[in-house]
């Protein structure tokens, strides 16, 4: 049983002061785009949200597996191009000094730390096109996605079907099937994710320009967004 | 707004027929519609008289009797007036054909006449078209008739952003026995757009199958253009210009660089089963399959050749276009072997496609189609005809589409386009049975249909 939520999605007092005070900027910082797709119910990684080393090794210590450290900053739109994502940290040391780092970046205050999550890299997109208004991508995530462009587009809102034929519709199917003995991708986590985003996207019609979820971590038990960014409208 | 007088109008005043030059527009128009159309049709010019011996009207208001639709052909800064007079004599639709609007950067002079007619609720088509051609009633296009190829009265709607290739796509339609019921040449679209003309169409029931020539759509049309067409009963056939993207440079997001205006019309289309032809040829061979048969289908197609060569050819045809050559049962072959002339029974290759050789005869072929009909695999025919094998009479095309409409599965035929084999093309389209000028235009009609599969 799909779990769809079959109600609109409603956006917050919060989620509407988040999209209000970042209008200026011009796009949503990560922490506060996560907020807002995990006020949706979706999956994001456990983190914190910190400039202290105490607070982010103390996460580590609590943490079950590596943890990902990455600079919020108003300055960095594409946090690669910047080197300012850490993943993989195990040991204390290096996440003292990566801390230590990412802190001298342009505009960074803020360094959010989190778990990491290992699993098939998806991207989850939206656009908001002059023609058809909301329309969803999905497709094989990461740093390289415009290389491949193995991707699929829908308008908004879309049915679990179109969900299905999307991921159908790529050359890395198999991927999310399962390949070579990796397990695949928990397709009703995904399709409850991918429908519901879409119906999100349509309340944010008005405001936004184009959303990535872009590494969406899927793995057979869980579709966590890992990295979201949402650029809004001009003059919205 | 009532479309009907529009499209269907028994009487025309043709406005701004010139005293002096002949093939000034409105007066190619108002030639030929008088000369050879039933519509009752009105010359008028301010300055009144005589042209060719017919009365000029100076005024719509000196024209006895109502006047169903008149076609606006005088200079775009007179145009806002002749609208409100039309709207004041009752008129009840007009065809804009001056340029001169929003093309040419007059973006408050169309406004101007838009509103005129909105507020009156008075529909128009254009400005800066070619207008309509409906077969047997009325054709506002100002090209001379010898000039053009005109398709017989069909059942395709067809509706053109751009005038040129309107025309010429109704010398393909022409040239491959479609069919139309209305061309409708739109233009500007100040008024009369895509959206408006899937709802006449849905209604009009001489129609069976909407195709249109986009270049693009204004800010959220595309959804209300889907939302139609997914109301619509009838199958829909675009062509998309415009496909190239535009530098996106300095793009901030991904999914911004990934999704393309154009991939996101193309994939959009495809989610709601709207078929999109690639390029005109595709556009009259998806017409064609759809006006035969408006349901989809899943791709499996059967094949059924005299020569094994057109059986490759085909095969290669549908890897290309995504369509399936699925196996069949071994019941099917079977059957198929068991029915099949003893000259042929253990010469021909009956795996899918199925070569009955240059020695078969008209029997071989209605069992072959027959049998892969009823195999549950199969869901579409393609019946490769060669009438150069001396076993096949003239009446297989008949005979043919017979089998088909018993069996009730589509059939498409592949027949060459030459005069001495009309008699076996018009055996299977007079039955409903599309036909195709090539292997790969018959292949192309089996994926118009499964472009257009119920979702």
């Amino acid at each position: 049983m799909l779990k769809t939520r079959l109600s609109k999605t409603q956006l917050s007092q919060l989620d509407k002061g988040i999209i209000e005070n970042s209008k200026n900027r011009g796009w949503i910082l990560e922490p506060d785009a996560k907020q807002i797709m995990a006020n949706q119910g979706f999956d994001i990684p456990r983190f914190v949200l910190t400039d202290s080393i105490e607070v982010a090794t103390g996460f580590l210590k609590h943490s079950p597996g590596p943890v990902v450290a990455k600079a919020v900053s108003e300055k960095i739109l594409h946090k690669t191009e910047f080197d300012a994502v850490v993943t993989g940290i195990y040991d204390k040391k290096i996440l003292e000094q990566e801390m230590i780092r990412l802190k001298t970046l342009k505009g960074c205050e803020q360094i959010l730390v989190e778990e990491m999550v290992c699993g098939l890299e998806i991207i989850i997109g939206a656009k908001n096109d002059f023609q058809f208004g909301p329309v969803v991508v999905l497709g094989l995530g990461g740093t390289s996605v415009e290389i491949y462009n193995d991707t699929a587009i829908r308008m908004a809102p879309v049915t679990p079907g179109d969900v299905a034929s999307m991921v159908n519709s790529l050359k890395a199917k198999k991927l999310f099937k399962g390949y070579r003995k990796k397990p695949g991708v928990n397709m009703e986590r995904l399709t409850d994710l991918v429908v519901n985003f879409s119906s999100l996207t349509m309340d944010l019609e008005e405001n936004f320009q184009s959303i990535d979820l872009n590494p969406v971590i899927c793995t057979k038990d869980r579709c966590v967004i890992a990295d979201a960014r949402i650029m809004l409208r001009k003059g919205s | 707004m009532d479309l009907k007088y529009l499209f269907r109008p028994t009487s025309m005043a043709v406005i701004g027929v010139s005293t002096t030059q002949d093939s000034h527009p409105a007066n190619v128009i108002y030639t030929k519609n008088h000369l050879r159309y039933p519509v009752k049709t009105y010359a008028v010019n301010p300055k009144g008289g005589l042209l060719n011996r017919e009365p000029l009207y100076p005024q719509l208001g000196n024209i006895d009797g109502s006047v169903d639709m008149a076609v606006i052909a005088v200079r775009a800064q007179f145009v806002p007036g002749v609208v409100e007079d039309c709207i004041k004599n009752g008129v009840k639709g007009a065809v804009i054909i001056s340029g001169g609007f929003a093309e040419s950067g007059n973006h408050d002079l169309q406004r101007r006449v838009t509103d005129i007619a909105r507020e009156a609720n008075f529909p128009f088509v254009g400005p800066n078209c070619l207008g309509i051609y409906a077969p047997d009633v009325v054709d506002t296009f100002f090209l001379p008739g010898e000039r053009i190829v005109r398709p017989e009265r069909g059942n395709v709607g067809f509706v053109s952003q751009s005038g040129g290739v309107l025309v010429d796509q109704m010398v393909k339609f022409a040239g491959q026995g479609i069919g139309i019921s209305l061309g409708v040449s739109i233009g500007n679209k100040a008024v009369l757009r895509e959206i408006d003309m899937i709802d006449w169409f849905e209604n009009d029931l001489e129609t069976r199958v909407i195709a249109f020539y986009i270049e693009g759509f204004e800010q959220r049309e595309g959804r209300e253009f889907i939302c139609r067409a997914q109301r619509c009963s009838k199958p829909i056939v675009v062509l998309k210009a415009g496909k190239s993207p535009k530098g996106m440079a300095a793009v901030s997001s991904h999914t911004a660089s990934l999704a393309g205006d154009y991939r996101v019309f193309s994939e959009i289309m495809k989610q709601y089963c709207v078929a999109e032809a690639d390029n005109e040829y595709e556009l009259t061979s998806f017409c064609e399959a759809l006006s035969c048969y408006p349901k989809g289908i899943r791709g499996n197609v059967g094949i059924v050749s005299l020569s094994g060569g057109h059986g490759v050819v085909a095969a290669d045809a549908c890897a290309v276009q995504g369509v399936n050559i699925p196996g069949i049962s071994s019941q099917t072959v079977g059957n198929i072997r068991e029915n099949l002339t003893r000259e042929i029974r253990d010469i021909a290759s009956l795996t899918n496609p199925l070569d009955l050789t240059g020695s078969c005869v008209d029997s071989d072929i209605e069992t072959s189609v027959r049998h892969l009909a009823r195999d549950e695999n199969i869901d579409c025919i393609l019946a490769l005809l060669l009438p150069y094998s001396p076993g096949i009479s003239a009446d297989i095309g008949a005979k043919l589409s017979q089998v088909a409409r018993n069996e009730g599965k589509p059939m498409i035929a592949y027949v060459p386009n030459e005069d001495k084999y009309k008699i076996i093309i018009e055996g299977f389209e007079l039955n409903n049975i599309p036909v195709a000028s090539s292997v790969e235009g018959a292949v192309l009609m089996a994926k118009a249909l499964k472009r257009c599969r119920p979702c």
